[in-house]
């Protein structure tokens, strides 16, 4: 049996808040942050869960613009977003609990913002055909 | 007001069987605020994806946790699945459907042990540990595996379960319903579990949606959020009512655990019933392409498995939002305005899964 099928809704950074607003007074409740990357960029994407149906919002982010908390408005956003910050290193800025980058303790700083790795497969040194 | 002073509670504390650390700020024995902090047992197996093959990947994700390991291996094969257009066999539904309950029902026993345990309640402790062994011998006599299944692919399942199987299965239910009748009559009528478990840790009804709680916790709390109710898998065929409570404290969330060992055995019953003949595995071609949110119900709550891929064999992402991580802010709040001998209770009545919760 087949899953249903999802939609994400891309928006600005500057829509942001006034979209977790309106989940939010919509009663909708904060299912988790997930962060990818996209290009050389990233991509931040909200989850939402109302009688059981998720809900994506999307966002573009990078390491240089800080991305608006919305822990203000959903506490529970601490988590996802200290641990965005710490993995990936894209900056959130106004977080109700803000470790600054100690959440989660790696032992390189942001090791998920490194590139994608790619594999490639080389035979040993003076092997021949 | 009394001065204020922080108390280290773990990494290593005796009851927390995996590293999380608490600062918790003290008035005299009242906490006044706990500060979480994590990344004791932070593996990066999500980055892992990006160097092995997506039918490899299968099996690092059940390895993600030691309890809820089958479910983690189920719900990303359902996601890649998903992504790939893949519809696996009817059986195999339901043979991961039993499966998942007998996982559940294995983590629930082993958390009513710890929880036991953390109240000094040792006796109790070791006969919730003596049934889990029931659970665990099944689950090594029909998958080989003990804690790792490992019978979770891409398309299906490795492993089928004959008629006779089946049949022994079923013959045992009634057994372990009558164990499980007598465990959770100890947990919800003992005047131990009941003193220290009663009133204590109340995460109000609004609060535990707006904190975005999930499993036994948000459903102790009044609401009925259970993945299984959407009917992913072979859910849709069972007959199957989320475990809810009203009292939202410790004791709520205890009960939650012991009534839902019950809901997995009506759940087994069902599928053994219906489970339809045929294939267990469907063929598998090309790469995924695509991303998916997949969600599934594991023993401590929702658990979600993103997956991302652009047609070739290394997914590009995959990120797990374990219900423990979800379960933090949650905890965060019952913390506050607790005494400091209610602590060890409270932190283990979310079933804190720590290195699940940071992969």
């Amino acid at each position: 049996m087949k899953q249903p099928q999802q939609t994400i809704k891309t928006i600005a950074v500057e829509e942001l808040i006034h979209q977790i607003h309106s989940f939010h007074d919509d009663g909708y409740r904060l299912v988790q942050i997930s962060c990818a990357s996209e290009g050389d960029a990233f991509e931040v994407t909200y989850s939402f869960d109302k009688e059981l149906t998720l809900t994506h919002l999307r966002i573009p982010a990078s390491t240089e613009k800080p991305i608006p908390s919305i822990s203000r408005i959903y506490l529970a956003a601490f988590v996802y977003e200290n641990e965005i910050a710490d993995l990936f290193g894209i900056p959130f800025s106004g977080i109700a609990i803000d470790y600054k980058g100690t959440f989660i303790r790696t032992s390189i700083p942001h090791p998920f913002g490194s590139p994608q790795i790619s594999v490639v497969k080389k035979k040993p040194e003076g092997q021949h055909e | 007001m009394s001065k204020q002073i922080i108390v280290p509670f773990g990494p290593q504390h005796p009851v927390l069987p995996e590293p999380i650390h608490l600062d918790l700020v003290l008035e005299d024995e009242r906490v006044v605020e706990a500060i979480p902090s994590i990344g004791y047992v932070h593996r990066g197996l999500e980055k892992l994806v990006e160097k092995r093959d997506y039918k490899d990947y299968v099996f690092i994700s059940e390895r993600i946790c030691g309890i809820c390991s089958f479910i983690h291996g189920a719900t990303y094969c359902q996601g890649v699945e998903q992504i790939m257009g893949i519809e696996i066999p009817r059986r195999a539904e339901f043979l991961r459907a039993i499966w998942s309950e007998y996982s559940r029902m294995h983590s629930h026993l082993l958390w009513l042990g710890c929880f036991a345990d953390s109240m000094g309640y040792e006796n109790l402790f070791m006969n919730c540990w003596k049934v889990r062994e029931k659970i665990l011998d099944v689950l090594e006599r029909t998958t080989g595996g003990r804690v790792i299944q490992g019978v979770n692919r891409v398309g299906g399942v490795s492993r089928d379960m004959d008629a006779a199987e089946l049949k022994r299965i079923e013959g045992e239910i009634p057994g372990l319903r009558d164990d499980f009748t007598e465990l959770t009559r100890i947990f919800d009528e003992d005047l131990t579990v009941q003193t220290r478990t009663k009133g204590i840790g109340i995460l109000p009804k609004d609060k535990a949606w707006d904190l975005g709680a999930v499993g036994p916790v948000i459903r102790g709390s009044g609401h009925a959020v259970d993945v299984r109710s959407t009917g992913y898998g072979a859910y849709d065929e069972l007959d199957f009512k989320p475990v809810v409570r009203n009292e939202a404290d410790c004791h709520a969330r205890c009960l939650v655990r012991a009534e839902e060992l019950f809901t997995s055995l009506d759940l087994i019953e069902n599928a053994i019933d219906r489970i339809p003949a045929g294939d267990i595995l469907a063929p598998v071609k090309g790469n995924p392409s695509g991303e998916y949110y997949a969600r599934a119900e594991q023993p401590r709550g929702e658990v979600i498995h993103y997956v991302k891929a652009n047609g070739k064999k290394n997914l590009l992402r995959h990120r797990v939002r374990t219900p423990t991580l979800a379960n933090v802010p949650a905890l965060v709040h019952m913390l506050a305005g607790c005494e400091l001998a209610d602590v060890p209770v409270i932190v283990l009545t979310i079933d804190p899964c720590i290195g699940c919760m940071e992969r």
